[in-house]
């Protein structure tokens, strides 16, 4: 078993893996808790998807593509934002055309330039957390630094914002700053993770460890540490399924990812569906009751 | 820089949506008083507080605050909003929302200090929600909710406070504790401005009323608010206000 673990981290392109795995499993579990206490899990969804036309462009004029895929997560934020308050549109709403409409620009953008470049499209939606760089490693692990140390230094501003923004403004706290600093970190875990499970799965990596840690611990900042574990050791195992059955890694992380969240939704103490007595007494759900009366008043 | 500076709103007009919500609202408020705030549903109550302390756009008006504008005064201010607009099921400790008071004196990067901590603490003792500090707060009844949001609002140590309809879905402990905290906090200067929900509740207990339906109808002691003209203006002439109070 050991062995088994051990042997693939001879190879440089494996403990690059290792190294960004690791990382991108504490920073989005952490960022993340924030989306999920706010129900913003769509703009995450938002964010990634928008990423990729900056990508692109980066890369077809050679930039660094950290750093285009960024600014295209903060303008389609800008632009969901202006759609929302300058129009009657709502905020999900203009999430859902923005998104999709940088996504749909994103692959064009890629299938246009990977016919002359190297470059593989299935690679940023799905990840290939194999193929890491070690300039991409240097960069992950700035925004790691980055992202870890706003939180840390914020936290308790971003946790009176973040569970009533409105008692936070009328106290002083800068609350618009508050909320764009928010999305900036969210741009740059995004674009960290593109690389490990691909903009279309790293959704997953933000909610769902947080997700798990909720049903597990009462407290935000227990949710995030709880949540990085959570996090960590599903990206290394979905990088180590990757490796041994050569899937795609963004699959692979959400799999395992996917599967805590289920042991802790059916097994948790205070909240598990087979170890919670109160979720296990109501039997009969709304809907079947409706399906059943409908089916009785036919007779 | 007093505690005992006294509240100007001065011709504050506010739209919802092009709909004018408020209308020409001028008053003054002494300091160390009790006011309640009443009128029927979509008065404009909620907005009256919400637009004196910059929550949301205004179209013309002034606060003022002793000489400097409220919105310029925040770290004086404590604002409990309405139960409704609070995630219940946010991951925090009794604790953790007690300790939100205390973010602003605390400062950037600052950890919070032993005085933050005991102060915390003592708001806590105050509205008898001290054994619950670890408790989360989605595990506690409306009352008991409510009174963590009013301890919050003490540990803030606030010279203004406003509360929005405090007094919905609260057991009848909580209303007493209520009404006691605030009537200490008026005791010692400080200005208390809760919004009402309805007129069942006990209106004796105010200082000063303010009836509102749009416009200011009226701000005065509850003698000179409660009569039928002014009732029927706020309420119109379906709504008997005596029976309603009874």
């Amino acid at each position: 078993m050991l062995d088994w673990l051990l042997e693939p981290l001879q190879y440089a392109f494996m403990q690059r893996s290792l190294v960004v795995a690791i990382t991108v499993g504490i920073i989005c579990s952490v960022v993340g808790s924030y989306l999920m206490v706010q129900r913003l899990a769509l703009l995450g969804d938002a964010i990634s998807h928008s990423l990729l036309p900056g990508l692109a462009i980066a890369f077809a004029i050679g930039a660094n593509i950290f750093v285009g895929a960024f600014i295209a997560g903060v303008i389609s934020t800008v632009i969901i934002a202006w759609i929302h308050t300058r129009s009657p549109i709502k905020e999900d709403a203009a999430m859902g055309i923005v998104f999709s409409a940088f996504f749909a620009l994103g692959v064009t953008l890629i299938t246009v330039i990977q016919k002359d470049n190297k470059i593989d499209l299935n690679h940023f939606l799905f990840g290939n957390i194999l193929g890491v760089t070690s300039e991409e490693v240097r960069d992950t692990a700035i925004i790691a630094v980055l992202v870890l140390l706003s939180v840390f230094l914020l936290y308790k501003e971003l946790l009176f914002y973040s569970f009533d923004s409105l008692g936070a403004q009328a106290a002083g706290l800068p609350v618009h700053l508050l909320n764009s600093g928010l999305m900036i970190l969210i741009a740059l875990t995004v674009v960290a993770s593109m690389k490990a499970v691909g903009v279309i799965l790293v959704l997953s990596l933000l909610i769902t460890p947080g997700a798990t840690a909720y049903l597990l611990v009462p407290r935000l900042h227990q949710v995030m540490l709880l949540g990085a574990a959570i996090g960590v050791v599903s990206s290394v195992s979905g990088m180590y399924l990757s490796y041994y059955f050569n899937l795609p890694s963004g699959p692979a992380i959400v799999l395992v990812v996917s599967t805590l969240f289920s042991l802790a939704f059916l097994l948790s103490p205070t909240y598990g569906i087979l170890t919670n007595p109160q979720a296990r007494s109501q039997d009969s759900s709304p809907l079947l009751r409706e399906i059943r009366s409908l089916f009785k008043r036919g007779t | 820089m007093s505690a005992n500076a006294a509240i100007a709103v001065e011709y504050l007009n506010v739209n919802y949506r092009s709909v004018q919500a408020l209308r020409n609202i001028n008053f003054a408020i002494e300091p160390g008083q009790l006011i309640g705030v009443f009128g029927p549903n979509g008065a404009g109550k909620s907005t009256l507080v919400k637009a004196m302390l910059g929550l949301i756009p205004v179209v013309t008006g002034k606060v003022y605050f002793g000489d400097r504008p409220l919105t310029a005064q925040l770290d004086r201010t404590a604002y409990v909003p309405q139960r409704s607009q609070i995630d219940w099921t946010f991951p925090a400790t009794v604790w953790d929302v007690v300790l939100m008071g205390r973010v602003q004196k605390t400062g950037w990067f600052n950890r919070f200090s032993a005085t933050s901590k005991r102060v915390a603490a003592e708001a806590l003792e105050r509205v008898g929600m001290a054994e619950f500090c670890d408790r989360r707060i989605g595990a506690l009844s409306g009352g008991q909710q409510q009174r963590v949001f009013l301890a919050r609002a003490l540990a803030q140590e606030a010279d203004f406070f406003f509360f929005d309809e405090p007094f919905v879905g609260v057991d009848q402990k909580t209303e007493e504790i209520l009404f006691r905290i605030f009537g200490e906090l008026a005791d010692a200067g400080k200005t208390v401005m809760v919004v009402n929900h309805d007129l069942g509740e006990s209106t004796t207990n105010f200082d000063r009323l303010l009836l509102l339906n749009r416009e200011l109808i009226a701000i005065g002691t509850p003698e000179q608010v409660f009569t039928t003209e002014n009732m029927t203006r706020a309420y119109g002439g379906h709504v008997n206000f005596f029976s309603a109070a009874a």
